[in-house]
């Protein structure tokens, strides 16, 4: 049985933004005299902590307008004269937008560059233009990129902190910004490539990202009163995917369920189910996320109760699935 | 921009010279390794990179990382053999480790566009068009951060510049009054399937570029080696902080220049090479040499 990590989890819905959490922490590592560049396409507002880091820091700090694209271009070129550069992007036009400068720019000549895409799957709502549902299967295909998911605004903050130690391009994948936290105490070990295993548990395992680690962890929780054991894994990083933990998981519990706000294609459960399958682990694979539709209109919480990615959809969904 | 006439004539005869070796050492080299170049637009450029790499760019070819170099991005990343081959006659490479290393599989260092990876002298990799401005802006941007007095050369096609991308960065490029930074248009007025004015016109680039925050030096005959130089002589130092506005160097060039039998040829875009066609350059090129009194 795979051990929990010693971490401290938050039951209630205390709502924090990644993107208030990381410019904060922006502006201590800046503080502390850590050197890096950073790039906005219109999208800060002065008020905001990373709006305040710019004030405070215009030197390196650029806002390059509406345009996307060369935004990605113009930080690859900031990273090739020397420096650790963070990029924050809409998440609706990073992906697809600019797809050719993540792929040539930035991971091809292998530059230390750090897009914040905000506002990942349906979180920012209004409709299927601002949905940021094929990114994960874009990026995984890239060579060279890192692709993290946080699983909290704090877990952002740390993930943005670790990214200065590491040489090449990453890609940090966040929510709008009123998102639960996971975890009660930071004072837990963060790794780049390493999932958490928050709960323990032997009838299944549900391996969320982002912000759907919180539903995963809720959902977990609506099982136990049915007398199911879930384990919960934190998978933050989608590339490099903690194998071995995979392997485990579906080793441990014989069934794997994931949960992602990203279509269930190509993002972290066609990641899980090739891993499960390639290595021929005996072990059912459920995806939870977006189906092969454009998303319904409303508001994300309706979104997702709609596709039973809530807490409820996936304890329902593993009900059923115990019951075959 | 007004033009210098003082231009050092031993100067110019030495580079002209030096991209007479350099066409012929080019297309032996995509004779040797027996596949497409793109020789039109690796031949429209010869001049103007021999003059970079040769007299104007600060520039160490026996240390290619050095830290106050200028830094050049070719955006039209196709057209790298002329820079391989400017490599080798810069003592970096024999011409047999060139082909020997042309996409050669695990050993290969060299491709049709090139890698920084592999090669030190490469600023950036390119090869997909409308990338390289922004990069170069990333650049100038990052010497503008550090202070640094080096320069950076961003070279882009004409036909190029119908990629969107590269009007998103010449507009962030005047906006941000880069005094660091000379896009050079090698501009030899055809692109794959026909002339860049009867596909999609560019044109009138210069006011394009004066209205987008540039200015812009024009030169008539960018395959004249004295006119390359009276362009590049009137460059200002490069101005890291200050704003200043960026300057365009639009050099209208023939493609395939210096072979007879590919210049403004459509086909010669992209071609190899057989022996006989390769006798034939070698043959024109040596015509075609300039000597001047």
């Amino acid at each position: 049985m795979p051990q929990p990590a010693n971490v401290t989890l938050n039951f209630d819905q205390i709502l924090s933004s990644a993107r208030e959490v990381y410019g904060a922490e922006l502006m201590k590592m800046a503080d502390e005299g850590m050197e890096f560049a950073f790039l906005c396409s219109d999208n800060v507002a002065p008020s905001s902590t990373v709006g305040k880091f710019m004030a405070k820091y215009p030197d390196r700090c650029f806002n390059v307008g509406i345009a996307e694209a060369n935004q990605v271009g113009i930080s690859a070129g900031l990273a090739l004269s020397g420096r650790v550069v963070f990029a924050q992007v809409f998440g609706p036009f990073l992906p697809l937008r600019a797809a050719d400068q993540i792929h040539a720019d930035i991971a091809y000549n292998d530059v230390p560059v750090r897009l914040i895409g905000t506002h990942a799957g349906v979180t920012s709502g209004g409709g299927p233009t601002h949905n940021v549902i094929a990114d994960l299967a874009l990026y995984r295909a890239i060579p060279n990129l890192t692709i993290l998911c946080p699983a909290d605004a704090n877990q952002c903050a740390k993930a943005v902190r670790q990214s200065m130690t590491l040489p090449g391009p990453m890609i940090i994948r966040i929510a709008r910004g009123a998102e639960p936290d996971v975890y009660a105490d930071q004072n837990y070990d963060f790794q780049i490539g390493k999932s958490i295993c928050i709960t323990e548990g032997k009838d299944v395992t549900i391996i969320g990202t982002g912000s759907a680690v919180y539903w995963s962890l809720m959902a977990a929780k609506e099982l136990e009163k049915d007398g199911i054991s879930a384990q919960v894994i934190d998978m933050h990083t989608i590339k490099p995917l903690d194998v071995e933990a995979v392997l485990e998981a579906a080793r441990e519990t014989g069934m794997i369920v994931t949960v992602e706000d990203h279509s269930i294609h190509g993002g972290l459960g066609g990641a899980v189910a090739e891993v499960v399958a390639e290595h021929g682990v005996p072990c059912r694979v459920k995806r939870i996320g977006l189906p092969d539709e454009f998303a319904v209109l409303g508001d994300p919480d309706e979104v997702y109760a709609y596709y039973g990615m809530n807490p409820e959809g996936i304890a329902n969904t593993i009900r059923g699935l115990l019951k075959q | 921009m007004s033009v210098n006439k003082q231009v050092d004539l031993d100067v110019v005869r030495e580079l002209e010279e030096k991209a007479w070796k350099i066409r012929r050492d080019l297309v032996t080299f995509v004779y040797r390794i027996g596949k497409a170049g793109h020789l039109g637009g690796e031949l429209s450029l010869v001049d103007m990179a021999v003059a970079l790499y040769y007299r104007y760019m600060k520039y160490d070819p026996g240390n290619p990382k050095w830290e106050d170099r200028d830094r050049l991005i070719l955006s039209k990343g196709h057209c790298a053999e002329t820079l391989y081959t400017i490599y080798a006659d810069l003592g970096m490479y024999t011409m047999d480790y060139l082909v020997d290393h042309f996409e050669s599989l695990d050993t290969a260092v060299f491709s049709m566009h090139p890698n920084r990876k592999y090669i030190p002298a490469i600023e950036a990799s390119t090869g997909s068009l409308g990338h390289g401005l922004s990069l170069a802006v990333g650049l100038a941007l990052g010497a503008r951060m550090s202070q640094a007095k080096w320069r950076v050369f961003c070279i882009v096609g004409d036909g190029e510049l119908q990629e969107g991308s590269c009007w998103e960065a010449l507009m962030a490029a005047g906006h941000y009054q880069l005094g660091n930074l000379v896009v050079i248009v090698d501009k030899n007025g055809l692109q794959m399937s026909g002339k860049t004015s009867e596909t999609v016109t560019i044109d009138p680039l210069d006011d394009k570029m004066r209205a987008f925050g540039f200015d812009v030096i024009e030169i008539r005959d960018g395959n004249n080696m004295r006119e390359v130089c009276e362009a590049l002589d009137m460059l200002p130092e490069p101005e890291p902080v200050a704003r200043r506005r960026p300057i365009c160097i639009i050099s209208n060039t023939v493609k395939g220049a210096g072979v007879s039998f590919m210049e403004n040829v459509v086909g010669w875009h992209a071609g190899q090479l057989n022996k006989e066609k390769w006798e034939e350059a070698l043959k024109s090129i040596d015509e075609n040499r300039k000597v001047r009194s």
